[in-house]
Parts: C-alpha cells; sequence; structure tokens
C-alpha cells in the first residue's frame, strides 16, 4: 500500500506577507491583486481574516464591508515563487516524487521511504516543523493511501496540523464530510447530487454505481472511486512536465477599451506573449481563442480552427482580430480580453503546404519570429514592439510573459 | 526589526559560502571570530527567511541571515 502525502501551505500569500511584515501579524490581512490597475480582488487571506468570513475572489470593498480594519497587502510573486522553491527543497529531501499542485500545494510519495503509516505521520510531522522552522509559514498535511484522501486530510485539520487517514479510519473521517469537499466537486455537480439525496462523501461512496453513472456519465464512476478510497493515479516525478493542453493571456487594462483600434493594442500585447511561450515550448497550435468580458463583466468566448498549426505571431494576431470584428459589436466598452491557444502538436511536425500560401514569405516570418524572441530575450518585452502599440501606453504598458504564472491545472486534464 | 548590512564573505574551495567580516552603516566592521552553525531559519523577529549563520563577534552571539544575495541581521528593537 502506498504513503502518499499532500502539503497544503496555510493561506499561503497572506502567511509570507505576514512573515515579512511582523507589525501585521496580529490583524487580520488578506493579500490583494493591484487596485489601481483594477485587479483588486482578494488572492489569499490569513486566519484572522477567515474569521470575518473573508473569501477568496471577492472585491476589496467587499470585503471591507465586512471587516474595515482589514489590512490590504500587495502581492509579490517572487517572494511566492521562492517559498514554493524553499518548501519544494526541503519535501525532496524525503522522495524525488513531488507533484505541484499550483504554488503552495504538492503530493509526495514517500511508499519507498517507510514500513508504514505510523512512520509516514512521522515524516509528515517533521516536514510540518521544518516549515515553520525554516520558512517561517505553517502547512497542514495529509496522510494516506491515495491522493484524493491525502487532499483530504490536508484540509480536514489546519493551520500547522497532520491528519493521518489509514484504511482502517477512513470512513470515520472521510465520510462524514461533505460532499464538496472532494475533488472534482463543484457547485454544479453538488447540486445535482443533492437531488439524488447524496450530501456527504460517504453517501456517494455507498450510493448505486449506475445511479451516479446515469447522472453524471463518466464522471459518475470516478467520483465513486475517489469516495471509496479507490484512486491508484500516481505521483510524478520532480520536474516532470505534461504537455501543456493551452496557453493563454488575459489582462484587464487600468481603462476600458472603447473601440476595435484599442483592443487591436491589446490584443497585439497578448499575441505577442503567447505565441512566444508556444515557440518557447516548441509548439504550434491549431485552436485560437478569444474571451471577451464587457464592462457590465458579461463574457463571452469566441474560437476558430485554424487551417494548419501555427505560432506565428502575425498568423494569430490575425485570427484574433478576424474573431473579435465578427463576434463583437461595441455597443459596450471592453473591460477585459485573453487569447488562448489550443490543439497542440510539436512544432517539427511535418506538415501539409498550400498552393495558396506563399511558404517563401511564411518561412522568412518564422525567422523574423525567431529574430525578435532573441532581441526580447536579451533586451526586455519592449525592446521591439508593433507601433500601434505606441499609441496608447496605458492600454500596452504591460508585459504578460515575464508576468506569467502558470496555474495549476484542473486535476482532470 | 530587518537590517540590511554588507558584508565581506568567501567562497571556499568546495563552494561553501563564509562570511568573514560585517560592516555597519556607521563605518564600524566586526570581524566574525567563529561560525557556530549553519542551518535555513526563518526569522520571525525580522521578518524573511534564508540561510542562518550563528555567528560569534567578539564575546556576543549574533544570527546573520543570507536572504536571496543580500544579508540581514535581526535589529535590536524589534516590533
Amino acid at each position: 500500500m502506498r504513503v502518499i502525502l499532500h502539503s497544503d501551505c496555510n493561506g499561503f500569500f497572506a502567511s509570507v506577507e505576514c512573515l515579512y511584515n511582523p507589525e501585521i501579524r496580529q490583524k487580520p490581512v488578506a493579500v490583494c491583486g493591484d487596485a489601481d490597475k483594477r485587479h483588486g480582488i482578494i488572492l489569499a487571506k490569513n486566519e484572522i481574516a477567515k474569521k470575518y468570513n473573508i473569501k477568496t475572489g471577492e472585491a476589496i470593498w467587499q470585503a471591507k464591508q465586512k471587516c474595515p480594519e482589514l489590512v490590504v497587502a500587495d502581492a509579490h510573486y517572487d517572494r511566492y515563487l521562492r517559498f514554493s522553491k524553499m518548501a519544494g527543497r526541503i519535501y525532496s529531501d524525503y522522495t524525488d516524487m513531488i507533484e505541484p499542485f499550483g504554488l503552495d500545494e504538492s503530493w509526495l510519495d514517500i511508499t519507498a521511504n517507510v514500513e508504514n503509516f505510523e512512520q509516514g505521520y512521522q515524516i509528515a510531522d517533521e516536514i510540518r516543523r521544518r516549515v515553520k522552522y525554516e520558512l517561517g509559514i505553517t502547512v497542514s498535511i495529509g496522510v494516506s493511501f491515495n491522493k484524493i484522501f491525502a487532499k483530504l486530510g490536508s484540509d480536514y485539520k489546519k493551520p500547522d496540523a497532520v491528519t493521518l487517514i489509514t484504511p482502517e479510519n477512513y470512513k470515520d473521517i472521510v465520510f462524514p464530510l461533505p460532499s464538496e469537499d472532494l475533488l472534482g466537486v463543484g457547485r454544479a455537480t453538488k447540486k445535482r447530487l443533492k437531488t439524488l439525496g447524496i450530501n456527504t462523501i460517504g453517501d456517494i461512496a455507498n450510493a448505486p454505481r449506475e445511479i451516479l453513472r446515469s447522472q453524471l456519465g463518466k464522471f459518475g464512476d470516478t467520483l465513486y472511486s475517489f469516495a471509496n478510497g479507490y484512486d491508484s493515479s500516481p505521483v510524478k516525478k520532480i520536474g516532470y512536465t505534461s504537455l501543456p493542453k493551452s496557453i493563454g493571456n488575459s489582462t484587464t487594462p487600468s481603462k476600458d477599451m472603447e473601440n476595435f483600434e484599442d483592443a487591436k493594442i491589446v490584443l497585439s500585447v497578448l499575441c505577442d506573449s503567447v505565441c512566444r511561450r508556444a515557440r518557447e515550448q516548441n509548439l504550434v497550435a491549431s485552436t485560437v481563442s478569444i474571451n471577451i468580458r464587457d464592462k457590465d463583466l458579461y463574457i463571452i468566448n469566441r474560437q476558430e480552427k485554424l487551417s494548419r498549426h501555427t505560432n506565428l505571431t502575425s498568423e494569430i494576431t490575425a485570427a484574433t482580430l478576424k474573431l473579435l470584428d465578427i463576434n463583437y459589436d461595441w455597443r459596450k466598452p471592453i473591460r477585459s480580453i485573453g487569447v488562448t491557444l489550443s490543439d497542440f502538436v510539436p512544432g517539427n511536425t511535418s506538415a501539409q503546404t498550400s498552393i495558396f500560401v506563399d511558404e517563401h514569405k511564411r518561412e522568412k516570418l518564422e525567422k523574423l519570429d525567431h529574430s525578435l524572441d532573441g532581441l526580447k530575450a536579451r533586451f526586455g518585452s519592449f525592446c521591439v514592439r508593433p507601433a500601434n502599440t505606441l499609441r496608447d501606453k496605458e492600454l500596452s504598458g504591460f508585459s504578460p510573459k515575464e508576468e506569467n504564472i502558470v496555474h495549476p491545472v484542473g486535476y482532470f486534464s | 526589526m530587518k537590517q540590511y548590512i554588507s558584508v565581506t564573505a568567501r567562497f571556499d574551495c568546495d563552494g561553501n559560502l563564509l562570511p568573514i567580516t560585517i560592516h555597519w552603516d556607521d563605518g564600524r566592521s566586526f570581524e566574525i571570530d567563529r561560525i557556530l552553525d549553519i542551518r535555513y531559519a526563518a526569522s520571525l523577529k525580522a521578518g524573511g527567511a534564508g540561510i542562518r549563520y550563528a555567528c560569534r563577534i567578539g564575546n556576543q552571539q549574533r544570527y546573520l541571515f543570507l536572504e536571496d544575495n543580500r544579508w540581514f541581521v535581526e535589529g535590536k528593537d524589534t516590533a
């Protein structure tokens, strides 16, 4: 039987900010995006702020209504990356099977290092103590025989705690928990389960499998096996990276985009970033999508299948502009916009050329992109740029590639 | 209180980095007589985390932290 840990840094961003600012440690603290750039939502909060029922994702003003004395701290992603790496360094003293899930969570498979769960618990406790001593922040760790229960364990008792879920006690610990605590059960699934009279994880585990399947399809089977502890998915090794499903960037500029020309400026910057990221990984995409949120926060998504795989900035930019032109009527200004590439194949895959396309010119464009990438890598994203982005620096003055952080993809993708 | 300071340090041939002298802002310098302990640690007092050198300077013991590539000490007047 495997011994798997799931380590979760408690209120990660907020804990790091509290460490760096001793004077705010005893106050309710929330880490927020930049309000001046209109990214002002709560990203994380400390234990004291949690008591005021402050939720991740809500606007700063909403949180301040609940708790007027809330201390709002700016986010420092470079710090979080560093702390995430430092935590990884501690984990790597115990195993090389470490699978990060975002910056603040990791699964560890320590089966090879221990003989029983008791020893697994001791290692988890040592990690907990070391993180607290060496990083000055706390973690909660779940110890179990599969990844799903290990994650439940790290949520079970926090902060600064270890929870052991064994084949002997899992029914007592896991089964009474509400269904939404299970990985994969969100608001919609919870609602559907509720109509079936399923409220707890134990209810899922004991439900007839056919009913789950008939209501939720294949996913019903997945939930059934999760709830019963049958999950057997492996913990990936250090450094393992799977082929990305998509590469995207989006932005909310500091003012709304009023017309096509405004949006064109922002899209140039976004397309430059996603194409460079795709080229860096030597991937070519065949689907381009844009998502648009207007000033009333109404969202539309549109995508186009390209006639051939590409990562040329000029082709992707042209495709996104076409998508925008066809699908948006400009009755309302746009608040935020994003570009995503997907359906990748490796860049060196042979492709059918077209008699209607000047292949010679395409090759030249490839070389041009390659040269520009080299310049931007050496001198920064702003060293060479399309002339139209100079018209409005408020819309173009951001560098999504450098500021990009790869967030965890869903567990199922 | 977190006090960044300048430090003279030496890499030995095994790649270990050891501080030799610390220099205060006011111009005074102190030789580190002995390094008693080196480990990763957080400083709750100063607010930071990195490699902590426990140093004997004269007849005093002080913690010296290397965080990324800046050195700091825990100031005496703490919050």
